[in-house]
């Protein structure tokens, strides 16, 4: 641990790896704590694999075609916008169909992303990146973009608290107070899908929605309400980031899966200790 | 708004019906048809809820109780007919009607206290990005007290009873100050002092001239909880006041004759009846 502490000081790219996650950390507590609750994990999941396709097709691009803009992370959010969106529509319209049609997309996403990446000469050093992220080779222009996005889900989070919160709670009456269900489901697969780009920097998007979701899950075990989930599972995020970065550090570990497993054991923890603070709370 | 001439009234957003009489009724459902996958849950329904009744809709399971409510409320497609709320169409109307969902609705174990749950009610009032402010908070722990949940107001939902969880349900609809409210089985399993409450409420929102529609399903106590009632199996069978709409040859139409349940309330009726 202190020798990752003395690395720090040292060497730019882990204080930029640190700063990424814990970047990520605050939109994967708010919109991770609405995911959680409304059980839309599948969904989340579905729109993170989808990004494959945007992020292999502006590799493809921007090596075989030239086109130097198209930036994996702008394929990835193009990709899981468009996945959102799909996914979105056919979750309000076709509801009898909804699980064929996400794991459609799911699969559909991964598969033009393997074709893209197939086709675009080099090493295949880059699928692992996409599939298990690596959070140390995080650049100045990815810690950019990931501080515009993460105040664009802050903003859009918290600002939307009270009608996001009564569309996950309870659609059919929010719909006859005049809130407009449609659109406000929209944003919040919209919110998704912009912080799963947030998070496959970090994690990869294998594990990206492990990250979404599991600290949420292990913050609602002690959270009475949805913004106290949100706070406590966007430190619960932030300490897995670090910790994972910490441990990973000195054996020379993939640092995602490294955080991927700590955050399941949280919430193993979480989920044993839960009922036992809820009890005490009560009584 | 600056330039806005002096001739334009304008009313607010929400505002009062009118009263008295010729004043059109809170409810009016004409023609309703509404169909699931083709096929019809509820057909050809006419009814006009009288204001400031105490209304059962009662019937069998699948009889299409819920889904009259939820016509009546918009929030489902009509095949066709028409339902009219104060004379107006239910997306002109829809500040007055409050909702009181079936408990099965709604996942229990959301993080979410019952103080936020109650605040949902005042959701209508509040405009876009807007946060409740000190007065919608306060009508909403004064909906918690009124029915006895006060203490309970930063309770975790999933930590209250049932009864306790269909209170909390019950104050949201009264934190919308509606003039119409629709309840779907707002008494069903709960125990003995939820049921007293509830019935005090309906009671006092009957006095204070609202109009009250309950999806019922115990026959023992129409009589002495509503004084007007709405058979229903698919078609509507018979509405009116209780005395005369509540008889035994409209409750075997609606239920048919099987129902063993029924002969107790049969037997009541046909003896005090006679």
């Amino acid at each position: 641990m202190i020798e990752f502490v003395e690395a720090l000081g040292e060497h730019a790219f882990l204080r930029g790896a640190l700063l990424a996650g814990l970047l990520a950390s605050v939109a994967c507590g708010v919109v991770g704590s609405y995911v959680v609750a409304r059980r839309i994990s599948y969904i989340a999941g579905g729109i993170a694999h989808c990004v494959l396709g945007g992020m292999g097709a502006a590799r493809y691009f921007s090596v075989v075609h030239g086109w130097e803009w198209a930036h994996p992370l702008y394929g990835a959010l193009a990709a899981a916008i468009l996945g959102a969106l799909v996914i979105g529509w056919v979750s309000l319209r076709l509801r009898e169909r909804e699980d064929t049609v996400i794991s459609a997309v799911w699969s559909f996403g991964m598969a033009v992303g393997v074709l893209f990446i197939w086709k675009t000469p080099g090493y295949n050093e880059d699928l692992m990146n996409y599939l298990f992220g690596n959070i140390l080779i995080i650049s100045g222009h990815d810690l950019w973009l990931l501080g515009i996005l993460d105040v664009c889900v802050l903003a859009m989070g918290v600002m939307c608290y009270r009608p996001l919160l009564a569309v996950c709670f309870d659609e059919e009456y929010a719909r006859l107070r005049g809130v407009s269900v449609e659109f406000y489901y929209l944003l919040l697969l919209l919110l998704a899908a912009v912080t799963v780009v947030v998070l496959v920097t970090v994690v990869g998007i294998i594990l990206a929605i492990a990250m979404l979701t599991l600290p949420a899950a292990a913050a609602g075990q002690f959270s009475r309400t949805l913004w106290r989930m949100m706070v406590t599972a966007t430190l619960f995020c932030a300490g897995i980031v670090a910790l994972g970065l910490a441990a990973s550090y000195g054996p020379n570990l993939p640092a995602g899966a490294t955080m991927i497993v700590l955050a399941c054991l949280l919430y193993a923890l979480a989920t044993f200790l839960g009922p036992m603070v809820r009890g005490a709370k009560k009584a | 708004m600056a330039g806005n001439s002096g001739k334009t009234i304008r009313f607010p957003r929400e505002a009062k019906p009118e009263r008295g009489a010729g004043a059109p009724a809170p409810i009016e459902v004409a023609d309703l048809t509404v169909t699931y996958h083709r096929k019809p849950v509820l057909r050809d329904i006419n009814l006009l809820i009288k204001e400031g009744g105490l209304t059962a809709v009662i019937g069998p399971n699948g009889a299409g109780k819920s889904t009259l409510l939820k016509a009546i409320m918009g929030i489902i497609p009509l095949a066709s007919g028409e339902v009219r709320v104060f004379g107006e169409p239910i997306d002109r109307s829809r500040g007055l009607v409050g909702y009181v969902p079936q408990r099965g609705s709604v996942d229990w174990d959301f993080p979410t206290n019952a103080l936020d749950v109650v605040l949902m009610g005042r959701y209508g009032k509040l405009g876009l990005f807007q946060r409740p402010r000190a007065r919608d908070r306060e009508t909403a722990l004064a909906c918690l007290e009124k029915v006895g949940m006060a203490p309970y107001a930063g309770r975790q939902i999933s930590q209250l009873s049932g009864g306790q969880q269909q209170r909390v349900f019950l104050a949201r609809a009264l934190a919308q100050e509606a003039e119409v409210y629709l309840m779907d089985e707002p008494l069903a399993g709960v125990d003995a002092a939820t049921e007293r409450a509830v019935i005090e409420i309906l009671k006092d929102l009957q006095a204070r001239g609202k109009t009250v529609v309950c999806v019922h399903h115990d026959l023992q106590t129409v009589t002495s909880y509503f004084d007007q009632v709405v058979l229903l199996n698919l078609r509507l069978v018979a509405s009116g006041p209780t005395e005369s709409a509540f008889t035994p040859s409209n409750l075997r139409a609606t239920y048919g004759g099987g129902l063993t349940l029924l002969s107790d309330v049969l037997e009541t009726l046909e003896r005090s009846g006679s």
